[in-house]
């Protein structure tokens, strides 16, 4: 038995099993709950079974069928496709927790097949060993995340989803184009083989700057963040934390992958525009935050400014690019646990008060309060204040923006925490006041309660987790720059 | 000692454990909160006896934790920690008694006691933390925990108070998060070790250091509300009684006073931060606020704002002694911190017994309240005659001990400083003093409330004697081996000037 665990294909099992799960889900509505919630639970054991297996023997090559590149599918995980996955499948099991008590019989019927095919296309593109297998997994989550959005069939839902819709194939189209050319200059896709061959010519530098742009449409890097507010906002509850978590980290993943692996060496130019934009997102984002009188946009907002800080890692990634990535993928993290907290708590105020109109929260602070917690202890984290991953994951940025001399990114991270402390205590202060027009409250689920609040305290408890993470994230099990990863192992 | 390890987690988790154990409880369940939050306040006593007597003999007790590669989570009880936590230990019990009995039958105690002990939390973990980053991190939980309590009445101005309050102490925290990595990326470092971290450095950074020390200040003055980052502090008077007896004479002011001592001997070293060149001008700082918040105190009829602005010039007598580099001024600097939280403490639980037993809110309504609540008047008077600096309350200690470290230093300024001070503080509180014992009462109090043959409830009455009583002693018995005095004088040998 132990053997058997050791041994199996995890990576693979991490991908079939949603799929098989979102396959039973769709034939027998009638037990797609509990098959969904079993899917996404057994989905964490798989990933931790891979995890060990990485821990142990390195990083994870698996051919599919037999058929190596350049021919056949191949599948890679090194710590950092690792920690996507690990972050997917956490974050992946609250929603899902939440998911269950959120949706009515209706909805629920569509929600738990797209979901588990969205996951499973999140868990095939985490572990994609290159560029083109990138894009269909880029294109599958796109089109579930598409579906989940316009779920309730409402008309602001509708039209949302069409214009989240464009903006996603538009995305995937440049990202495919720049694919094209790099396989017409260098003859392969596989990442490994492209990172040896690579050299900076026009056609490399038109693939780059395609794939960066359509990359960073579906990462809603402002000013490309239109489609998000809208998109985010009007999706019910369990989608928008879905997609604020982890569908927009999937894009911003092939980037950092990207960038990694194939483009850091040459193009500081783009590095220095890519962490312009991040700034720009996040001031733009939380000002934006701070006027809007909703919560779920106020949360929606957040995004754009928090996907900011993620951009912000380019410039300072010269230095040490492994470190780099280790911070992005923790900043992803933290995040996806602290918005996805935020989202279902929003749900939950939503559920309770019929409607998200924060100057009438109506004393939510008592009759609430494992809700309001949740949304406090998650903008702890979005604010970054200690203790939290948020404020680790700052930490760091600036730790490095000053041993670089950017006194410009450190200023911008200290406003965005500054802003970001504005729009999420203007929730909170409201929270504690009685409203000018008292309503009559609905009563919210406990599992909902609970899901919003184990999120929000996974945020808190990330922070304290920091040294064990960055041993994961260590550059031994991350792939190098140059494709040249020392500890391969093959299963 | 093996144990030793676990006592300065053990002296954080004794209040974090009731706190959140109270968060649970159903609001009709007075008595099981009552007996959570007075075991933790005594269990957070006796841990505290046991590491002051540890301390004294010379055991250090530590515990690290990884945070980062390279930077750990650290408390450590050292001499100096021991004296701020033993004081917000003692006064963490009697105003747990005090607000039970102020919050009797008032809605959302639960809440309440669960953020006031998440406060002591964070009080206790300032006190004892080891290095900058441990600080920081107590520093900012302590805004988050007392935003809910500012705010506790959850009307618009209470909404109003925390806004500002938070636009305070964020920005401040912010500062201080600059400060904090722009050290660390200069020194690698954050330890607090006697003589600080500095000395060692090549002097192309002196600027660079004189920068971040005023960064740090800045951030730490906001919450020892110095002028001009102390605008906070008399629109938080909003909260409950006990609330501001809490912040202005335990947890928040002090956390930043405390925060400037740390900073000034065990980040930059005292000889350090003189050779910088940054001392003077925090004296000058405090000084200012000294004399400012004096000023400011004059002009206030209402009870809990004269008292706020009270707050903010005597906080900064601990920055002054510290700024003044010179052992006797930093004894008389340390020992304040103490001095003035006793007396502090007093006087904003006589203000809040006023407020709940006839109604006074104002100065001009306390005519002849000294008739009607003698033993509550007769603590504030003993208060009020410490801050004054009469002899022989505690804050003569202070001042007697500034006033000659401030000679001994040649800072003659200083002297002009105290004395001036003191007439504003006696112009500030002898008026106040003459109505509630020389002027007759009125023949109707603005709102009464019957305590049968009592003045009024033994929570509310206890405390601010028991408290009164102790800002005496410690001036009476300054050199009794018990006093607060001499175990400043230790922590000046030990870890200040190896004398």
């Amino acid at each position: 038995m132990e053997a058997i665990l050791a041994n199996a294909d995890w990576g693979v099992i991490v991908i079939l099993l949603p799929l098989t799960g979102g396959i039973v889900c769709f034939l027998w509505p009638a037990v797609s709950k509990t098959a969904g919630l079993i899917t996404v639970a057994a989905v964490v054991l798989a990933v931790a079974g891979l995890g060990r297996q990485i821990m142990e023997h390195g990083a994870y090559r698996h051919t599919v069928g037999g058929w190596g590149a350049p021919l056949g599918i191949d599948l890679f995980a090194d710590g950092l496709s690792l920690f996507m996955l690990i972050m997917t499948a956490l974050v992946g099991l609250g929603i899902s927790c939440y998911a269950k008590s959120y949706f009515n019989p209706r909805d629920a019927v569509w929600f738990w097949p797209v979901w588990l095919f969205l996951l499973a296309a999140l868990n095939a593109l985490f572990l994609a060993a290159d560029i083109f297998n990138l894009y269909v997994t880029l294109e599958l989550t796109g089109l579930a995340a598409v579906t989940l959005t316009a779920l309730t069939g409402r008309i602001d839902a509708l039209s949302s989803a069409m214009r989240y819709l464009l903006a996603m194939l538009a995305g995937s189209l440049a990202y495919l184009l720049g694919v094209a050319l790099l396989y017409h200059d260098s003859g392969s896709v596989d990442i490994a083989t492209l990172a040896q061959r690579i050299e900076p010519n026009a056609t490399v530098w038109a693939a780059l700057g395609l794939m960066s742009a359509g990359l960073a449409l579906k990462t809603a890097l402002f000013p490309l963040s239109f489609w998000l507010p809208p998109a985010h906002a009007s999706a019910p509850a369990p989608v928008s934390a879905l997609l604020s978590a982890l569908v927009v980290k999937a894009s911003f993943y092939i980037l950092l992958r990207l960038w990694l692996e194939l483009f850091a060496d040459f193009a500081e130019g783009v590095s220095t525009l890519l962490g312009l934009l991040g700034a720009a997102a996040i001031l733009w984002g939380s000002l934006q935050a701070l006027r809007q009188t909703r919560i779920k946009l106020l949360v929606a907002y957040s995004t754009v400014a928090q996907i900011g800080y993620l951009f912000l890692v380019y410039p300072l990634a010269s230095a040490s690019s492994g470190l780099a990535a280790g911070i992005a993928a923790y900043l992803a993290f933290s995040h996806a646990l602290a918005k996805s907290a935020m989202f279902l708590a929003a749900g939950n105020l939503m559920r309770f008060g019929g409607h998200d109109r924060i100057a009438d929260l109506d004393r939510a602070v008592q009759r609430l309060p494992l809700t309001v917690s949740a949304f406090a202890l998650a903008g702890v984290s979005i604010m970054g204040l200690p203790p939290s991953g948020g404020f680790t994951g700052k930490w760091l940025l600036l730790d490095a923006a000053m041993s670089q001399g950017r006194w410009d990114l450190a200023a911008v991270m200290i406003i965005g925490g500054l802003l970001a402390a504005g729009y999420i205590f203007k929730v909170l202060g409201y929270a504690f006041m009685q409203a000018k027009e008292p309503h009559d409250a609905r009563a919210v689920p406990a599992g909902m309660e609970w899901a919003a609040l184990l999120l929000a305290v996974g945020s808190i408890l990330l922070g304290l987790m920091a040294s064990e993470i960055f041993a994961l994230i260590h550059p031994d099990l991350v792939a190098n720059a140059g494709g040249a990863v020392e500890r391969v192992w093959t299963a | 000692m093996n144990g030793s390890v676990w006592l300065p987690l053990m002296v954080v988790a004794s209040a974090l454990l009731p706190g959140l154990i109270i968060f649970c409880l159903p609001e009709e369940k007075v008595r099981t909160r009552t007996v959570l939050n007075l075991a933790g306040a005594f269990s957070k006593i006796i841990l505290t006896g046991w590491m002051l007597w540890g301390v004294y003999h010379g055991d250090r007790y530590e515990m690290r934790v990884a945070f980062l590669p390279e930077l750990d989570l650290v408390l450590r009880a050292d001499s100096l920690s021991l004296l701020f936590i033993a004081l917000s230990s003692l006064l963490w019990l009697l105003t747990t008694i005090y607000a039970i009995g102020y919050l009797e039958g008032s809605p959302h105690r639960s809440r309440f006691f669960g953020f006031f002990s998440l406060c002591v939390t964070s009080t206790s973990g300032v006190a004892l933390s080891g290095n900058l980053i441990t600080f920081l991190v107590f520093y900012e939980l302590l805004t988050l925990v007392t935003y809910p309590l500012v705010v506790h009445r959850g009307t618009e101005a209470a909404r109003r108070a925390g806004q500002i309050y938070l636009v305070y102490t964020i920005s401040g925290g912010t500062l201080l998060l600059l400060g904090t990595v722009w050290l660390y990326s200069i020194t690698g470092t954050l330890e607090f070790r006697p003589q600080g971290i500095l000395y060692s450095l090549d002097g192309a950074h002196y600027p660079a250091l004189a920068a971040i020390f005023a960064l740090l200040i800045a951030g730490l003055g906001v919450k020892a509300a110095l002028v001009p980052l102390h605008g906070w502090l008399p629109e938080a008077m909003i909260a409950p009684a006990p609330v501001s007896a809490l912040l202005h004479a335990v947890a928040v002011v002090k956390a930043g006073a405390y925060g400037i001592v740390r900073v000034v001997y065990d980040v930059f070293g005292i000889d350090f931060a003189a050779t910088l060149g940054v001392t003077g001008p925090l004296a000058v700082l405090a000084a200012v606020t000294i004399l400012y918040g004096s000023l400011r105190a004059l002009a206030q009829d209402n009870l809990k704002r004269r008292l706020a602005y009270s707050t903010v010039s005597q906080v900064s007598y601990i920055t002054l002694g510290v700024a003044i580099a010179g052992p006797v001024a930093t004894i008389g600097g340390v020992v304040h911190l103490v001095h003035q939280g006793l007396m502090k403490i007093t006087l904003f639980f006589c203000a809040g017994n006023l407020a709940e037993t006839l109604g006074i809110h104002k100065v001009h309504e306390m005519n002849g309240a000294g008739r009607r609540m003698p033993w509550t008047m007769a603590a504030f008077t003993i208060g009020a005659f410490g801050m004054i600096g009469v002899p022989p309350v505690a804050g003569f200690v202070s001042k007697w001990y500034l006033g000659l470290g401030a000679l001994e230093a040649e800072a003659h300024w200083v002297i002009f400083v105290l004395v001036g001070s003191s007439l504003l503080n006696a112009a500030y509180f002898l008026p106040v003093l003459h109505r509630v014992w020389f002027r007759d009462p009125p023949d109707n109090w603005p709102i009464e409330r019957d305590f049968g043959d009592k003045e009024t409830a033994w929570a509310l009455l206890l405390p601010p004697v028991i408290t009164a009583l102790l800002a005496l002693l410690a001036g009476l018995a300054a050199s009794a081996w018990f006093s607060p005095l001499e175990w400043v004088k230790l922590i000046a040998q030990r870890e200040f000037y190896h004398l």
